[in-house]
């Protein structure tokens, strides 16, 4: 291909798709000023809605790194009829639309709940929809390292008296590591932004379960769109440290292999 | 493994909870929903899934697919080639630009593209003038999905380019080959695994996307609203098992979906 025309083609489709867009966000954000843009971020709604995405998202992402992990480990070390399958299901919340995953979990654990969780409408149900859909990230950056693992190493430690839970916290768990911090934030960037899996079944009551990315959206409706943008420099700005922080892990886990 | 009652224990102990966990998450949900769709009988859902709003939001996704799918995967190639076999001063924030999709919130996206391209955006009035409706309208609609389903073909094809290296590549051309040609025999079949499991990825995002589509397209029944749109509106309006039809047509596009990222991961290995 023409390097110099591909670059060209490249880098406009970026630009106009991606580039400028979220400069016209971060303009807008500011557009009345810094002090605007201040008051808009802290004013009360504002920060009940990214305090309850922040938090809840860094709880599923604790539970995303240990049942993560759990799921990764059974599916590579352990044997089992219907293990095929069980693989392939972890990739239905990405193939799911995530407006079908809000109605399946508000079927299941909402009003009508026919096992009698009721769960709708509150920040347990903010929390089930982010779960589902951020549970492949850390099984699919898991799964392949534990592939990888130099089963020798367990042998070896095993021969020299070390019991498993050593064994895991010595050598397992450091091998696991950048895949698990990789799995990590990229679960937590798509948790904090989520919109589709939360509306149905979040009730998006303010200050109470309403997320970052739904009082966005009524800012948007309300014509309010200096704050929705504001609001959006915040979300992007800790997105944005997350997935720098992808590739530092990223980088060091190269350095470590060598 | 050893076969001592402890070790078992641990591992019979690990699974079960794996299993359950998948269950409750994922499995069970589905399955209710799957029973509760059925409530009124299959006439029923026939019914609902062939109402004309449906019908015309059915279309109205795929011609998203359509359209957002190819833009995609061609630039996908093209950013990955940019990426992996060329060398320039801002080749970070070409990397780190393809990347953003992943970490913005579609809601923000959908704000960003009405900033630039609605009433009273950048570009906004020049459009207008030119007689083209990007907010509210299809393109609007088509540029959302383009922007969350960006990145899937590239994250696919870098790392398989950077595997193949350029050695191939360098002997076609020193036999005569050029650039297209080179591309087209060389390069085009050690990726094409990549790149197909890129455009399913991008294909089941661009279907399901709904946040950044709500923000961008209105919402209008039988105009701007897609499939997943129709799905929440039929659940806001009361009509649950409209709601309910629309979204298994959705749900067995993603099992087809699912079955060919399976297919193809085991062509991979």
């Amino acid at each position: 291909m023409e390097a110099g025309l591909t670059k060209g083609l490249v880098v406009t489709y970026l630009s106009l798709i991606v580039l400028i867009p979220l400069a016209a966000i971060a303009a807008k954000a500011f557009s009345d000023g810094p002090g605007h843009f201040w008051d808009a971020v802290s004013q009360p709604q504002s920060v009940a809605a990214l305090k309850l995405t922040v938090i809840c998202s860094l709880v599923v992402v604790l539970i995303n790194a240990v049942m993560g992990t759990l799921i990764a480990w059974v599916l590579v070390r352990d044997e089992f009829p219907g293990k095929g399958i069980v693989n392939s299901v972890i990739d239905l919340p990405f193939a799911l639309p995530t407006i079908v995953a809000s109605l399946t979990l508000l079927t299941l654990y909402g009003n009508d709940s026919p096992i009698g969780i009721h769960a709708a409408y509150t920040k347990y149900a903010v929390i089930i929809a982010l779960l589902f859909v951020t549970l492949p990230f850390v099984v699919r950056a898991v799964q392949p390292l534990l592939l990888s693992l130099d089963r020798d190493m367990e042998s070896a430690a095993e021969s020299l008296g070390a019991g498993k839970l050593r064994i895991f916290t010595r050598i397992i768990f450091p091998n696991l590591l950048p895949g698990i911090a990789a799995g990590v934030a990229l679960a937590f960037a798509r948790a904090l932004g989520e919109f589709g899996a939360l509306v149905l079944i979040s009730g998006n009551v303010p200050y109470k379960t309403e997320a970052a990315s739904v009082f966005i959206r009524g800012q948007i409706e309300s014509d309010n769109v200096v704050g929705a943008a504001a609001v959006s420099v915040v979300l992007l700005v800790i997105s944005m440290v997350m997935l720098a922080f992808v590739n530092l892990v990223q980088k060091w886990g190269l350095r470590h292999d060598r | 493994m050893t076969g001592n009652a402890g070790g078992r224990l641990s591992r019979y102990g690990l699974r079960f909870v794996a299993l359950l966990y998948l269950a409750a998450l994922l499995l069970a949900p589905i399955g209710v929903a799957l029973v509760k769709t059925f409530d009124e009988g299959i006439g029923e859902v026939i019914t609902q899934v062939t109402k004309p709003d449906a019908v015309h939001a059915l279309k109205l996704s795929l011609i998203t697919v359509i359209i957002a799918v190819p833009l995609n995967t061609i630039f996908g190639i093209a950013a990955a080639h940019v990426v992996v076999r060329t060398n320039f001063r801002f080749k970070w924030a070409v990397n780190a630009l393809i990347d953003m999709p992943f970490a913005v919130s579609p809601v923000v996206i959908g704000l960003a593209l009405i900033l630039v391209y609605g009433t009273g955006g950048w570009f906004g009035a020049d459009l207008a003038s030119m007689g083209i409706q990007v907010i509210f309208s299809t393109p609007g609609i088509v540029m959302a999905v383009v922007f969350v389903s960006l990145p899937f073909v590239a994250r696919e094809v870098i790392p398989v380019m950077q595997e193949i290296g350029t050695d191939q590549e360098t002997a076609a051309e020193t036999l005569g080959a050029g650039p297209w040609q080179t591309f087209r025999s060389i390069t085009l079949p050690a990726i094409r695994w990549g790149v197909t499991y890129g455009i399913v990825l991008t294909t089941a995002r661009a279907l399901g996307e709904f946040g950044a589509v709500t923000v961008v397209s209105g919402n209008i029944s039988g105009e701007t609203q897609t499939l997943p749109l129709y799905v929440s509106k039929q659940f806001e309006t009361f009509n649950s098992v409209g709601a309910y039809s629309a979204s298994l047509i959705l749900a067995i596009l993603a099992l087809g979906t699912l079955l060919t990222m399976n297919l193809l991961r085991r062509k991979e290995d």
